[in-house]
């Protein structure tokens, strides 16, 4: 595991529509990398790594995942300097609370909650506050349109890494370690590392477009089955990457299905075939783009989504890369 | 007399409880011609008297009265650039979103105000507007917002706004008349214009038709408000008897109960502790001689009208109530059917005409 | 009235609810027709206007602005001829009791009436009836007479006005046909130093449609959708919450609403703009409402996009109120900010 590498991914600044410092990151990663390496017009960062056969004979496959993370916007300062903010993408308000959050200028924040009549209902969004430490809207470091993220240092105990945004720079991470060990592939391969996932999917979407790829399969984390009283899920954390039957956006091509799961046991490594209940990922928006695109999706397993402490399995990881390694060596 | 321009003159003009000038001045040009003599008197009701062909001294008199007020709202406070408004008489919160009004002020100078020299009116039009439903949480955006959240805006600056406008001037609906499919219109105050209407009717066609008995017509004040211009006309009338014009609850899509009536079908005629049943029965005489369709309406207590105020003025004044169906009450769009009000003004009519001079209404025990 | 304001009364006038937008193209037309190098519609429904720009210039800009309006769409009938409805777009229904509407091609008038508050339960006095409580008047006596005056289908718009009120207007249908008299106005202008495609979009109101469609035609390498959005500005008491926009405060900027973000370098290409021209202008509270920049930015290869708006108080009600300096203003703005574009931004 290079956690140096995680450690940068997770915690550089991108929450969606936002995603210059992380692009900037992980560009100077895998420039080395890539034979060619473009930003598109919705900011999108695709590496391209060429093909052995023929010219016009390869088919071009598509792996994306997304670099954007939840977040926060200013939509209001009040008198007294205390900030009022609404969601970029899934993020629950429960969670918030007494959490930490710091925005692109590197001011910080802790949230914290209105006092209710009735504090056994969850509270909504609208009655969660920041205070950035003003007094006011005078000396208030930040304005109504800033952008924050959560904060959630990287660490790892045994097996097991937990940080904020693992949801999905750990799809980033398989991404860049994929494009660093791989010798050769028939496909000509983009690695896509899309933005605005958690909001629109319209990053994946507008890439895929322009790719105009054969197949697409996008890196992502899902939810798991295995913490008390979970929503019954037959995925687990430690048991493998997850190859995705179908979620609340899409059903994955069989064919993407299949060739993921002959990937793993070409490559001898366990995985979990994965129906998630709530929530999708940039191959719904894929698989709709021109004329269709066979899309699908490898997850990795991951506990506390769009919390500032996530967690996964390392081997998991490691397991994710050996099988995108296998299906992309593949003959 | 064109019985739709006469409404649309008269459903459009303002006349909130407490303020109904605007409206009494429409109302007196129409009269005016077909009286022998108009008062205003000092509650603000005004009195048209025409002179029946009876011998002279003192003779027999029946007073018909219509109130001319309408429901509206009356402005509480001014905030910044808005103005807050409440109720003033029966105003149905459920219909003013999104309604547009007029703010009847004294002090206006400005070339964004229409003025209505006549009256001494000036009106400030303006719009009722609440907070987007995007910005209330999911429980509340059903909900009609109390009074206290509900503004005029009438697109001036807060300068502006406190220079004209004060605490207690009168705010009503501006909505103008008009015509639905199969002779039916739909308008603001057609409670109480309608029955204006049809006693503006009545005398045009009493000035054609001889009468032995003194006819007033009385456009009465403030019976939103608690009845009060009937009551304080019919102590200065002093009439024989009365009748009283007003509204009822038409049938419609959502209210076919007992206690609303088919509109087109003919005007209600009242029965019940209110009205005196010989008198009843002789305005159902009238109508059957005329082949005035009719409902008789049961009122089983207060009929909410002038008849209920009129009837213990001074001695006791025997009274009747003629009612015209009308849907979708103390709303923007009262809808009521053109026929319903030429009957009841016809019916009025020739009722008075077949007046003889000793025609007193008596019990059935009396001799 | 100066010709703008003008332009936008007969707009606002003009029945079109989504997908039923033919008047309000017809309205159009006229306005544009001596000051476009082509205007045609499209296949559903957008009316499509290029203005050129010079020789050999680089560049295409898309502008839009949506034609469709909220409003009622005729479901059924009931016994004694009265019209059963649905909302078309997002209204609430508490707004609806007490209207006067204009039904189908004729523009039958019709009413929306309660049970008199006499007879009604008192207890429901606070909440407003649902939907399926509600029917259209239009005076019909009887199930057949309806069914042929106004046949399921039907659309219904609000009878509301345009007219002026103090130094702000009233009409209904601000969301977006202020948005179209802006685009009007750019398009009567003086040619732009790019190629500009305003495009007058239908079905905004039923999930950004049009927009998408007519991004994908033109292929511009920038999108601008121009909107009447949402003012909260009325009084609240005690309560500190943000007012989405203002009345007054110049044309609204979005970050971001619920369908899209506007690229951090697009906005402040506006801001510096406003600033640097002296142009009023507001940021719109981010994260609400949706816009056709939503549409736009999402097809064939990405389209970076903004939202630029003028505030509008009780947007979906009958009546909306705004004012003619945020409407000229959002002319200014946009007028400038392309004028100011440079290949550089849009080759990004």
């Amino acid at each position: 595991m290079d956690f140096t590498l995680l450690d940068t991914l997770t915690q550089t600044f991108g929450p969606s529509g936002y995603e210059e410092e992380i692009r900037a990151a992980i560009e100077s990663i895998i420039e080395p990398m890539a034979d060619e390496v473009r930003t598109d017009r919705l900011g999108s960062l695709i590496g391209v790594r060429a093909g052995t056969g023929a010219d016009g004979q390869r088919k071009k496959l598509l792996l994306a995942a997304h670099m954007d993370e939840i977040g926060l916007m200013v939509t209001h300062i009040e008198k007294n300097g205390f900030v009022r903010f609404t969601t970029i993408g899934g993020v629950r308000p429960v969670n918030c609370i007494g959490g930490r959050a710091r925005f692109a200028n590197g001011v910080g924040g802790t949230i914290s909650v209105e006092y209710r009549e009735d504090s056994s209902k969850l509270p909504e969004i609208a009655h969660l506050y920041m205070d950035v430490g003003a007094t006011g809207r005078e000396d208030c470091p930040v304005t109504v349109g800033s952008t924050a993220v959560f904060v959630g240092p990287l660490i790892q105990q045994g097996t097991r890494l937990i940080s904020k945004t693992l949801d999905d720079r750990i799809g980033c991470y398989v991404l860049i370690e994929v494009m660093r060990r791989l010798q050769h592939s028939k496909y000509d391969v983009f690695f896509a590392f899309t933005t605005q996932e958690e909001i629109t999917l319209s990053g994946a979407r507008t890439a895929a477009y322009r790719i105009d790829p054969d197949l697409a399969i996008s890196v992502d984390v899902t939810t798991t089955g295995d913490v008390p009283k979970a929503l019954p899920m037959e995925v687990s954390l430690g048991k493998g990457p997850a190859i995705k039957v179908k979620d609340s956006g899409m059903i994955a091509h069989p064919l993407i299905r299949d060739l993921l799961t002959q990937a793993a046991e070409q490559a001898d490594v366990p995985y979990q075939l994965e129906i998630l209940l709530g929530g999708s990922t940039d191959a719904a928006a894929m698989q709709l783009v021109r004329s269709g695109i066979p899309s699908g999706c490898l997850s990795v397993p991951c506990r506390y989504v769009h919390t500032p402490a996530e967690m996964v399995d390392a081997n998991d990881v490691e397991n994710a890369i050996e099988l995108l390694l296998t299906l992309l060596s593949a003959s | 007399m064109d019985l739709h321009n006469l409404l649309k003159a008269l459903s459009e003009a303002p006349g909130p409880s407490g303020r109904e000038d605007a409206t009494r001045d429409v109302i007196a040009d129409l009269w005016r011609p077909l009286v022998d003599d108009l008062r205003t008197d000092r509650m603000g009701s005004l009195i048209g008297h025409k002179r029946g062909t009876g011998k002279s001294g003192s003779p027999p008199s029946i007073m018909a009265a219509a109130h001319m007020d309408e429901i509206g709202l009356v402005v509480t406070g001014i905030e910044g650039e808005f103005v807050r408004i409440h109720s003033l008489s029966g105003m149905d919160r459920r219909t003013v979103l999104g309604a547009e009004v007029g703010v009847h002020t004294r002090h206006v100078h400005t070339r964004h105000v229409e003025s209505d020299e006549a009256s001494g009116y000036r009106v400030l039009p303006g719009v009722i507007g609440s907070r987007p439903p995007h910005v209330l949480p999911a429980s509340e955006r059903q909900n009609i917002p109390p009074w206290h959240e509900l503004f005029v805006d009438l697109g001036l600056t807060a300068d502006e706004v406190q220079q004209w406008v004060q605490v207690g001037d009168h705010v009503t609906i501006q909505q103008p008349l008009i015509t639905l499919r199969n002779g039916r219109i739909a308008g603001k105050a057609l409670d109480n214009r309608a029955s204006v209407a049809a006693l503006t009717m009545a005398l045009d066609s009493l000035s054609r038709r001889q009468h032995e008995w003194d006819f007033f017509a009385v456009a009465t004040v403030q019976e939103e408000s608690g009845i009060k211009g009937a009551i304080t006309s019919a102590y200065g009338v002093a009439p024989t008897l009365a009748v009283a014009l007003d509204v009822t609850f038409a049938k419609q899509h959502n209210d076919n109960d007992p206690g609303s009536f088919e509109l087109d079908k003919g005007p209600t005629l009242g029965v019940g502790p209110n009205f005196h049943p010989e008198l009843v029965s002789r305005l159902r005489q009238a109508a059957e001689a005329e082949e005035i369709a009719f409902t008789i309406e049961p009122l089983p207590g207060s009929s909410g009208t002038d008849a209920w105020g009129i009837q213990l003025v001074r001695e006791g004044i025997p009274v009747g109530l003629i009612s015209i169906p009308v849907r979708y009450m103390h709303q923007p769009v009262e809808t009521a059917a053109l026929r319903d009000v030429e009957r009841a003004g016809r019916w009025l009519a020739s009722f008075v005409a077949t007046l003889e001079p000793d025609y007193r209404p008596r019990w059935e025990d009396e001799l | 009235m100066t010709d703008l304001i003008d332009r936008l009364g007969k707009l606002s006038d003009a029945r079109g609810i989504s997908g039923d937008e033919t008047a309000v193209r017809q309205a159009l037309r006229p306005m544009l027709e001596d000051h476009v190098d082509e205007l045609r519609v499209d296949a559903v429904g957008n009316l499509i206007a290029r203005k050129a720009g010079p020789p050999n210039s680089q560049g295409r800009i898309l502008v839009t602005a949506h034609m469709d309006e909220v409003g009622l769409m005729v479901t059924g009938h009931t016994g004694d001829g009265a019209l059963r409805v649905e909302t078309v777009g997002g209204i609430p229904s508490k707004v609806l009791p007490g209207l006067t509407v204009l039904v189908g091609k004729n523009a039958t008038p019709g009413v929306i009436g309660l049970q008199a508050i006499h007879r009604a339960d008192r207890k429901m006095s606070g909440r407003a009836p649902a939907i399926d409580k509600l029917a259209v008047d239009i005076g019909a006596t009887s199930r057949e007479e309806a069914e042929r005056e106004a046949p399921v289908g039907t659309s219904i718009v609000f009878a509301t006005r345009f007219a002026n009120l103090g130094h702000s207007c009233k009409g209904k249908a601000f969301d977006d046909r202020v948005g179209c008299a802006a685009l009007v106005e750019l398009l009567r202008g003086e040619p732009f130093p790019f190629e500009l495609y305003g495009v007058f979009t239908v079905q905004e109101e039923v999930g950004l449609r049009g927009a998408q469609v007519a991004a994908y035609t033109v292929k511009p390498d920038l999108g601008i959708a121009l909107e009447g959005t949402l003012a909260d500005d009325l009084p609240k008491g005690d309560l500190d919450v943000s007012p989405i926009t203002e009345l007054g405060k110049g044309p609204a900027i979005t970050v971001m609403d619920r369908s899209y973000t506007t690229p951090a370098y697009l906005l402040s290409h506006f801001i510096q703009t406003a600033e640097i021209e002296t142009l009023p202008h507001q940021i719109k509270q981010p994260g609400i409402g949706g816009t056709d920049a939503g549409g736009i930015h999402r097809t064939r290869a990405g389209v970076p996009a903004i939202t630029v708006a003028v505030p509008c108080r009780y947007i979906h009600s009958p009546v909306s109120v705004l004012r003619e300096d945020d409407l000229r203003g959002l002319v200014a703005l946009v007028d400038a900010a392309v004028r100011r574009l440079t290949p550089d931004i849009l080759r990004r």
